[in-house]
């Protein structure tokens, strides 16, 4: 039973970490139906970033509680990566918003490639550490643990979700935003700047995507510049799960992601009576997505698609 | 010149051209290069394979190496000491070919409704599947020999003569990248034209009805299921020939080879020659083979230029392509070569 | 009409023309090429960086030294290549570097990249000294210019399950890999040493090499208390792994085999790494003649070793040193002194046997201890 309950704990803390991308990821496909490929760059970016913060005020000694210090390294990340998803939506998309629906998604990784390689310069090829400045304990709970950073996460990207929600369904922005991604056409004519909505949104994107490299980083202990590209992916396939472009589809997709990955290691064993082993996590995460596309062809909470091919 | 005679004079030129390549570019870059060329030749066979499926029917397929996996296994396991089999290539590239195709269908039939990005993770997913077995099959039963891979895997013997090793012929002594471009030549010129037969065929202008339109295509009598299941399986069989190749050519497989990042290139390559046209899809698979390879010598250029490096060329490397897939997509936003119809489209939007 | 395309074309056709120049100034009679390949972009870059620099370090050396083969002194000249990890890659790497007529091969890194090129190599007739690959099929292949300064997974597995079943006595024992050809290759050879010293394998389970997060398989190890948990695999992965078991509360000693045993890994886990036993293959680098004073100048130009820079330096010694005897550095004269090496490196006393391999492996086992890997005891493979 406690190994029940861990399980699922740890599949509810890794699912927070997908969603926490997948929410950024999220955003920018719903208004720009764009896969932005380079979005696990910039949480990359976030966390090297914050990182590059975080040790220079410990390496100068400053006499700060962790937790302070991990704040300043965000609350450093958080800008620097808008202004990074600005640029990036500014040079490499923009341009092409009315190219073949498949051009942007080239240069979309051209620009992944390009960020990962900035990275690599400029913090070198090295996994770099993440100095254990958050707090490290742990509770216990029907027999399983689950530590404070962990919670964290959990609550961090719940946050997040709700206030994206209500970001977009009450607000004025959210308003234009939502036109927007219905026909930036008729939304111009209504007097949205689409523009100025796409880039406000890129930017939003990349903030979160910012908290989520930081938290990543932070709760396992490292970052390279290479991390941004399977988490990218994994987030993808949990925003297409959850139904891509709808925020509480994210973190659903998210979440059920993460817990399918979970179980299918700890229990496909068990399942198969030792013939397949984890080593099939993925293959049975897969098996999963793909059984709940062919019967909700758009996600979970996705409406239903129009087509776009 | 008459346009006639002009066409002639074009093809023998394009002819003697691209037989005396190899043997130039042996001599004048080193043999490397002719692997190059070899490699080359077998990522245009890969992107006019997925070109069918992407390119003509419009599916978002973000999974194709698996097929190119599938065909360069079934070669490697029945011809190399993995289970004591020698079968020789013309039973092997054909089965191969086969098999990859029954695999495409099996991909396609339980995505039929799934469209745009949807399909693509779908896709995304198959690829990765496949690799996962093949990278852990060798347990219980050793299969496939998991991630260490095949090795040793017989190279391509025709009558008994082998590719594998430097042969003397008519008098000119050709090594076995610069023999093996021939044969690959031979069947990516083949594999373009069944392409190109296929684009205007009757089935050819079923998968341009569906890309279009869906709906449409189907109220006119397109059955969609079994044009759909069709592409998938033609663009797979290409995959799967090329796979065969591959094995042969390498000698050695490991999962490896097959991953995410292959299927994603080879998407690159049709997007950014100009997806629908086959000019363009080969430009764009020879660019994006030959650029990261070219772009090694930005050490000897910086040598050559400034008299010593001053950046490392590995730092620059991939930075650069990256760059240059960027530019190349912002100032030919529909491809280096777009196909006239997916032009036309585009003056609709 | 196609500037870009124009470009992209003329920029191929340049740098192409400028390598055949470059290439045709190389044949200089004076100067000797050594090859490096190894990842030098991707994931494993950081490893891959670290065997080029130790390669370059040694030739550095020995051209401040000078180097001098029947009567002429000679000048070595490192070509280094990435090779992505990619076993296409690594073919097109090693036709470049036999192409630019380099007369031995200080690599690759991953088996994975070895293998396909140790045939290129071979057909040219150029050594090639693999500092790091470790999968038995390397040296299997029958190729006589197949050489690694690295134990393969067999002598490194035996000796790690010796150690656990022994040393510390474990009858319950999880494993993990990461399904790459090390991983696996060092994993299934261990499994198999265990099992026949009489160990009982509870678990065993699967990772990848791109994987941060390991809760699931070790609540899964968790339920089975193993006394040892052995991972195979290398050190982004060791450390994260570490601290989710602490932090699961599995209670069972940490084993890793050369993928760990690095000050990274001691650094990424933190206090968590305190316990933890992993060994490499040879002797201490700090107990061995000129190990130390290798430590000092690695570290001055090149910061920390990574991993198998160390290896990688040997490797050119060991090049050099049958280039000496041979008083040649043609690789069809050369070649012939390989097998006879009988070379005092960094990393221990290099001799091998008929395949290539290291005879009477040495493998070491380290644990951290106070924030430092400190030598247990070393084991001699059969």
């Amino acid at each position: 039973m406690d190994i029940l309950v861990q399980q699922l704990i740890n599949g509810l803390v890794l699912g927070s970490v997908y969603a926490l991308v997948a929410l950024g990821y999220t955003m920018v496909y719903g208004i720009l139906e764009l896969i932005n490929f380079a979005h696990g760059e910039v949480t990359m970016f976030g966390a090297m970033v914050a990182l590059a913060v975080i040790s220079a005020l410990l390496g100068a000694g400053v006499d700060l509680p962790g937790v302070v210090i991990a704040l300043l390294g965000l609350l450093t990340a958080i800008p620097a990566c808008m202004l990074l998803g600005y640029g990036i939506e500014r040079l490499a998309y923009r341009p092409l918003r009315h190219a073949p629906r498949l051009a942007p998604l080239i240069t979309a990784i051209g620009v992944s490639i390009v960020l990962q390689n900035i990275a690599m310069l400029i913090w070198g090829r090295q996994y770099i550490s993440f100095p254990p400045i958050l707090p490290q304990g742990y509770h216990t709970l029907l027999g399983a643990r689950i530590t404070d950073v962990q919670i964290l996460i959990l609550v961090a990207s719940l946050v997040l979700m709700v206030a994206l929600t209500l970001l977009v369904q009450r607000t004025q922005l959210g308003r234009a935003m939502r036109a927007t991604a219905q026909s930036p056409q008729l939304a111009g004519l209504m007097g949205v700047d689409a523009n100025r909505v796409i880039s406000l949104t890129f930017i939003i994107g990349s903030g979160i995507a910012a908290v989520a490299g930081v938290l990543v980083s932070a709760y396992y202990g490292l970052a390279h510049y290479y991390m941004g590209f399977l988490l990218g992916l994994k987030a993808f396939s949990a925003a297409v799960l959850g139904g891509v472009g709808n925020l509480a589809g994210a973190m659903l997709g998210g979440l059920l992601l993460g817990v399918i990955e979970s179980l299918g290691a700890g229990y496909i064993g068990d399942i198969t009576g030792g013939f397949l082993g984890s080593n099939y996590q993925d293959v049975f995460a897969f098996f999963v997505l793909i059984i709940v596309l062919i019967v909700r062809p758009s996600g979970l909470l996705g409406k239903p698609s129009h087509d776009r091919a | 010149m008459t346009a006639r005679k002009q066409a002639w004079f074009t093809f023998v030129a394009l002819a003697i051209g691209l037989a005396l390549l190899p043997l130039l570019v042996e001599a004048g870059l080193g043999r490397s290069w002719v692997r190059i060329l070899d490699l080359t030749l077998l990522y245009i066979m890969l992107a006019v394979g997925l070109n069918i499926v992407v390119g003509y029917a419009g599916l978002l397929d973000l999974g194709y190496i698996a097929f190119y996996a599938v065909g360069a296994y079934c070669y490697a396991l029945l011809a190399s000491p993995q289970f004591g089999l020698h079968l020789p290539f013309w039973v092997l590239l054909p089965t191969g070919a086969l098999l990859a195709g029954v695999f495409g269908l099996l991909l396609g039939a339980p995505t039929l409704r799934l469209r745009g990005d949807y399909l693509a993770i779908v896709t995304l997913g198959f690829g990765e599947i496949i690799r996962i077995f093949l990278n852990n099959l060798n347990t219980p039963i050793n299969i496939t020999n998991g991630p260490q891979g095949v090795n040793l895997i017989d190279p391509i013997r025709i009558a008994g003569f082998s590719l594998g090793k430097t042969q003397h012929l008519f008098g000119v002594t050709f090594s076995s990248p610069q023999l093996y471009y021939y044969f690959f030549l031979v069947l990516t010129l083949i594999a373009i034209f069944v392409a190109l037969r296929l684009q205007d065929s009757r089935i050819g202008r079923a998968w341009a009805a569906i890309r279009e339109d869906e709906l449409a295509a189907q109220a006119s009598g397109i059955n969609l299921r079994n044009t759909k299941l069709l592409a998938f399986a033609m663009g797979a069989t290409f995959g799967g020939l090329a796979g065969g190749l591959f094995a042969g050519f390498q000698g050695f497989i490991s999962p490896e080879s097959f991953n995410l990042m292959e299927s994603i290139m080879i998407l690159c390559m049709i997007v950014l020659g100009g997806m629908g046209n086959i000019p363009g899809v080969i430009l764009g698979a020879i660019l994006l083979t030959v650029l990261p390879e070219a772009l090694r010598y930005v050490g000897d250029l910086q040598r050559a230029w400034i008299g010593h490096v001053v950046v490392d060329p590995a730092d620059l490397r991939m930075l650069l392509f990256g760059f240059a897939l960027i530019l190349m997509m912002l100032f030919r936003p529909a491809g280096l070569l777009p196909s006239r119809r997916h032009l036309n489209e585009l003056r609709h939007d | 009409m196609f500037t870009p395309f124009r470009i992209a074309v003329l920029t191929a056709l340049v740098s192409a023309s400028l390598l055949t120049a470059c290439g045709h100034s190389g044949t200089d009679s004076n100067v000797v090429k050594i090859g490096s390949a190894s990842p030098l972009t991707g994931p494993q870059a950081h490893v891959g960086k670290d065997n080029e620099n130790g390669a370059r370090l040694a030739v550095d050396e020995i051209n401040a030294v000078g180097l001098v083969l029947d009567g002429k002194a000679v000048k070595l000249d490192l070509i280094a290549e990435d090779d992505q990890a990619d076993p296409k890659a690594a073919t097109t790497v090693a036709q470049k570097l036999v192409d630019e007529g380099v007369v031995g091969v200080i690599g690759h890194l991953n088996s994975g990249a070895t293998i396909p090129a140790s045939k290129i190599y071979f057909d040219a007739g150029i050594p090639q000294i693999s500092p790091s690959a470790t999968a038995i099929a390397y040296t299997a292949s029958g190729f006589n210019t197949a050489y690694r300064v690295m134990t393969n997974d067999a002598q490194q597995g035996t000796a790690l399950a010796e150690y656990a079943t022994r040393q510390l006595g474990a009858k319950q024992i999880a494993i993990i890999d990461d399904r790459t050809a090390y991983g696996q290759g060092l994993a299934d050879e261990f499994e198999r040493a265990a099992k026949a010293d009489g160990a009982t394998i509870v678990a065993r389970e699967y990772t990848t090499d791109k994987s941060t997060d390991f809760m699931a398989i070790l609540t899964s190890i968790k339920s089975h208390a193993p006394q040892v948990v052995f991972f195979a695999g290398m050190d982004p992965q060791a450390a994260p792994m570490l601290k989710q078991m602490k932090q699961l509360g599995v209670n069972a000693q940490f084993l890793s085999g050369d993928g760990a045993q690095t000050p990274k890994f001691i650094e990424l886990a933190g206090v968590d790494a305190e316990g933890a036993i992993a060994s490499n293959p040879g002797l201490a680098l700090t107990k061995m003649p000129g190990g130390a004073a290798f430590k000092q100048k690695f570290n001055a130009r090149f910061g920390e070793i990574q991993n198998y820079s160390p290896y990688a330096y040997d490797a050119v010694y060991v090049m050099v040193e049958a280039m000496k005897r041979a008083k040649s550095s043609n690789p069809a004269k050369y070649l012939a002194e390989m097998p006879k090496t009988d070379y005092q490196g960094v990393t221990g006393h290099i001799r091998f046997d008929k395949k290539g391999d290291l005879t009477g492996g040495a493998v070491t086992l380290y644990q951290v201890k106070a924030g430092q890997w400190q030598p247990l005891q070393t084991i001699l493979s059969k």
